[in-house]
């Protein structure tokens, strides 16, 4: 982005705030990740990683709100800056909101007693992987101030919500099937629904990036 | 971080503090050595003025006891009050009458040695109180210039004696001589006054800054507010610069080559005088307005052009009564210069000697300076004192006439 | 009034095009340029003002907002060797064929250090109207200065001394008077020259709210070296930079997302 700020003092502090964003979008990534796999490998100490790690992003979203503030009151960041912090601070709730959910997704792995031949499990992980990777992908758009990439990401939402459908239809035609699975079977369902709320809120960061960019938000399909 | 070697902290930087404020001391005690030798020099020229001058204001008079009633003086009242009252007088044996009575009071020698024209200062006192051809009355009346100066211990000897016996006598003595500021000007010390001079001075200013004045101003407003900034008008400003540092004999010889050749029959009148002076006094004007109008801040005129003002209503409303202050000290400068110039009066021939003070711009009048300057020509010791006597009342009236321009310009003084 | 920023329904401006034809602006300017001597001080500047909105000029210094402002009353005219070409024009007619008395009165002008004359407040408003009979007698000359002392905000606080001296009263009110001396004249046009700058901040605030009242009045064109008085006070807002024009557009658009690069850089702090 063209040159400094004339204040350099005022870059410093855009820098950190990228920087945190940046470390919350790491931390929410790996806990989307890890949560995961520690419910298909049913790795209870991985569970308990990521529901530590939890702590940390909320820490770290309320130093973003609190450094926007004050940039907003005492830089009075006008176009671009100014979206940046908006951005930010929208941003900074909507990785603790994801991190809250891989949190969700890691307790209840130990509520989970079926096994690995659970068919609607098949299909798990590859839902994850996509909603992963949009939080990955997103994460780079913001580092690169990447419009493209963004909008590429909220177009693979349509693949998330198609997963979660069929996870859906699966499980409920499972529990129908089978009864005694239903408590393990209603777990399923809100990890999934979970997941779906990841791929989300990683479209919500997608437009907040595009808006912080360019000064639109994209276009409704 | 600080550089030690090269900050406020050094032993250099403290010696060179030293230094900074002796000077500081020196150029204060400088100053004000300056300021007191000035006072002590004006102080100077006033006392030795005042001293010298003091005598001017007093006169060697004889007391003389007249009894009218007696005297077989005899006018009819009515003719008093003619024009021609004094001449009447001198008919009626005026003269004669007097100088009986002064031979009865301070002897034959005595009686020769009163102002030859002592008898018309009596005669202006009948003329002003009538009443006193119906009484005895102690005249004191103007001794001549020798006894005069036989009184101040100088000249021949049997004067000298006389004077100090009719001294003792209580006859003859120096008073004070309010006479001197309304008389005009004369041969004989004794009867000498300023007031011709002070008239026509004051004519002759008159003349001068009702043409100095208007013309100055405006041609200052002109060249500040209108004219074009180009080679023509730097030509003016120079030449006009040029001619406030002109001699003023130069402008007495202008004088004489134009004004006399326009009116040839007023050669010593205050009109011819006073525009020989002001032409000597506009350059003053004009510079000094000028910078007074320079003076006057752009933001002023800014504001009354944005409001819609013409240019003329911008000079006249605003810039020329801020202005007005700046123009007023410059003209009261000018024209205390004028007040004190001798040299082109003299050569447009206001030398000549004037008896009675001038009716009108027109008839022959002199001015102070040149008063002063006649005088001090004159071998007579008795106008020695005179001339000191007529330069206080000169610098007196250069002093009302600042005192007046400090009130003048105080009063129009704004705040910007 | 929550907000003095115009809603949707009025169409931002980008790019100094021509507006559409129903809405004839209050001033107009095409290819203005304005010389000192050899040097070009403004570079072939079109604007158009409307009364409703409150214009801002922003731009460094040096860059010719102040010039451009003084063009439009012609105050360039005092100064010789100061040149105008192109047009502008004011209610269609340019004003370089107009009276400039009477263009003066149509437009006023507000400077940056208050200038009030050295007379009485009651002679500063009084003056105008005065030298432009605007006025029949005592009585209306009275009604015209109180009604300008009314609208600027100043009546009640100097309605018991009129005849004080106006350079007697504090800055802001100084300032105040000198709207409130522009008023008087019953102009179509203000133009502000970076009124606020010799101010504290609550002077100046009051002065914005001052502004804000006005505006709809009278067109109100202010140059500012304060990019967030302009962001306060103005619907629009042209950006100068080395005596060009580079954006106008709606006030919220030039600070939330302008399009040239230079404005960006400008409002941003990243200039210089």
């Amino acid at each position: 982005m063209g040159t400094e700020h004339t204040v350099r003092s005022f870059d410093e502090e855009i820098t950190r705030l990228r920087g945190l964003i940046a470390e919350m979008g790491g931390l929410a990534e790996l806990s989307a990740q890890e949560a995961v796999d520690a419910l298909i490998h049913r790795n209870l100490e991985l569970a308990d990683a990521v529901v530590v790690r939890d702590k940390k992003l909320d820490a770290l979203e309320t130093e973003v709100d609190r450094l926007s503030v004050r940039v907003i009151a005492l830089r009075a960041p006008m176009a671009d800056d100014l979206r940046e912090v908006v951005a930010a601070l929208k941003i900074a709730g909507m990785l603790e909101r994801i991190g809250d959910y891989a949190k969700n997704i890691a307790k209840r792995v130990e509520r989970i007693g079926v096994s690995k031949a659970f068919e609607p499990l098949t299909l798990l992980p590859a839902m994850a992987e996509v909603a992963t990777d949009m939080v990955h992908d997103v994460m780079t758009a913001y580092a690169a101030r990447d419009a493209a990439l963004a909008l590429d990401v909220i177009e693979r939402d349509t693949k998330v919500d198609a997963f979660y459908n069929s996870i859906f239809r699966n499980l409920v035609s499972h529990m129908i099937e089978n009864p005694s699975t239903i408590s393990s079977a209603a777990q399923l369902l809100f990890i999934t629904r979970n997941l779906e709320r990841i791929g989300d809120h990683a479209t919500n960061v997608a437009e907040m990036v595009h808006f912080a960019a360019l000064g639109t938000y994209p276009v409704e399909q | 971080m600080t550089d030690a070697a090269y900050s406020t902290t050094t032993e250099r930087f403290q010696k060179r503090l030293k230094q900074r404020y002796a000077a500081e001391r020196r150029f204060r005690l400088l100053g004000f050595a300056a300021v007191a030798s000035s006072v002590l020099i004006l102080a100077f020229l006033l006392v030795s003025m005042t001293m010298n001058g003091i005598g001017g204001f007093q006169r060697a008079e004889l007391r003389v006891p007249v009894n009218f009633a007696q005297s077989g003086l005899t006018i009819e009242r009515s003719r008093l009050t003619d024009s021609d009252a004094v001449q009447a007088l001198e008919q009626a044996g005026l003269a004669t009458a007097v100088s009986f009575a002064a031979e009865q009071a301070l002897g034959s020698q005595g009686a020769a040695q009163l102002g030859s024209e002592a008898w018309r200062e009596v005669a202006d006192r009948i003329i002003a109180d009538p009443a006193l051809l119906d009484r005895s009355v102690v005249l004191t009346l103007p001794a001549s210039d020798d006894l005069a100066s036989g009184l101040r211990g100088t000249g021949p000897e049997d004067i000298r004696e006389l004077a100090s016996s009719l001294a003792a006598d209580g006859k003859l003595s120096r008073n004070f001589d309010a006479g001197f500021l309304t008389r005009s000007d004369a041969t004989d010390p004794q009867l000498v006054g300023i007031w011709g001079a002070l008239k026509g001075s004051f004519l002759t200013m008159v003349v001068t800054l009702a043409l100095a004045f208007p013309i100055g101003v405006l041609a200052a407003l002109y060249l500040e507010e209108y004219a074009a900034r180009n080679r023509w008008t730097d030509l003016i400003e120079v030449s006009i610069n040029n001619l406030a540092a002109v001699p003023s004999i130069i402008f007495g010889l202008l004088g004489l080559a134009v004004f006399l050749w326009m009116f040839p029959n007023m050669r010593s009148a205050p009109l011819i005088g006073g525009m020989t002076l002001a032409l000597m006094t506009m350059p003053v004007i004009v510079i000094s307005s000028r910078n007074a109008i320079k003076a006057v801040p752009p933001s002023i005129r800014d504001g009354a052009l944005a409001i819609g003002a013409s240019p003329v209503q911008v000079v006249f409303h605003h810039v020329l009564p801020l202005a007005l202050p700046g123009m007023l000290t410059g003209t009261i400068i000018g024209m205390a210069r004028a007040l004190g110039e001798t040299a082109p009066l003299l050569m447009i021939g206001m030398r000549a000697f004037v008896a009675t003070p001038p009716d009108n711009f027109t008839s022959p009048a002199t001015v102070l300076p040149v008063q002063i300057f006649l005088w001090s020509d004159e071998i007579d010791r008795g106008f020695v004192e005179r001339t000191s006597a007529a330069i206080i009342v000169l610098l007196l009236f250069l002093l009302v006439m600042n005192g007046f321009a400090i009130y003048l310009r105080n009063r129009f003084e704004k705040k910007w | 009034m929550v907000s003095n920023q115009p809603t949707e329904t009025m169409v931002p401006v980008k790019e100094a095009s021509a507006l559409p034809s129903d809405l004839t602006p209050k001033m107009s300017a095409r290819d203005v340029s304005v010389f000192y001597g050899e040097k070009r001080a403004i570079d072939s500047v079109s604007i158009d003002i409307e009364t409703r909105y409150v214009t801002a000029f922003i731009g460094p210094s040096g860059c010719g907002k102040s010039t451009f402002l003084r063009a439009l009353n012609r105050m360039n005219d005092t100064i010789p060797s100061a040149r105008v070409t192109g047009e502008i024009r004011l209610d269609g007619v340019d004003i370089g064929t107009m009276d400039v008395v009477q263009l003066r009165a149509r437009v006023g002008m507000v400077f940056q250090k208050p200038n009030p004359f050295p007379k009485s407040i009651y002679e500063n408003i009084a003056y105008g109207p005065r030298i432009h009979g605007l006025a029949e007698n005592k009585a209306e000359l009275d009604e015209i200065v109180q009604r300008s002392l009314e609208r600027a905000g100043l009546w009640n606080e100097v309605k018991d001394r009129l005849m004080d001296s106006g350079t007697a009263l504090s800055g802001g009110q100084q300032q105040r008077l000198c709207i409130a001396r522009a008023i008087a004249v019953d102009p179509e046009v203000i133009l502000m020259d970076e009124p606020c700058s010799a101010l504290d901040p609550i002077a100046t605030a009051k002065i914005e709210e001052l502004i804000d009242e006005l505006r709809g009045r009278y067109a109100i064109i202010i140059v500012t070296h304060s990019m967030q008085q302009a962001a306060r006070v103005s619907q629009r807002t042209a950006f100068f930079h080395l005596g060009e024009m580079v954006e106008y557009g709606s006030t919220s658009d030039i600070f939330t997302n302008p399009v040239k690069e230079r404005t960006k850089d400008y409002i941003t702090g990243r200039y210089g």
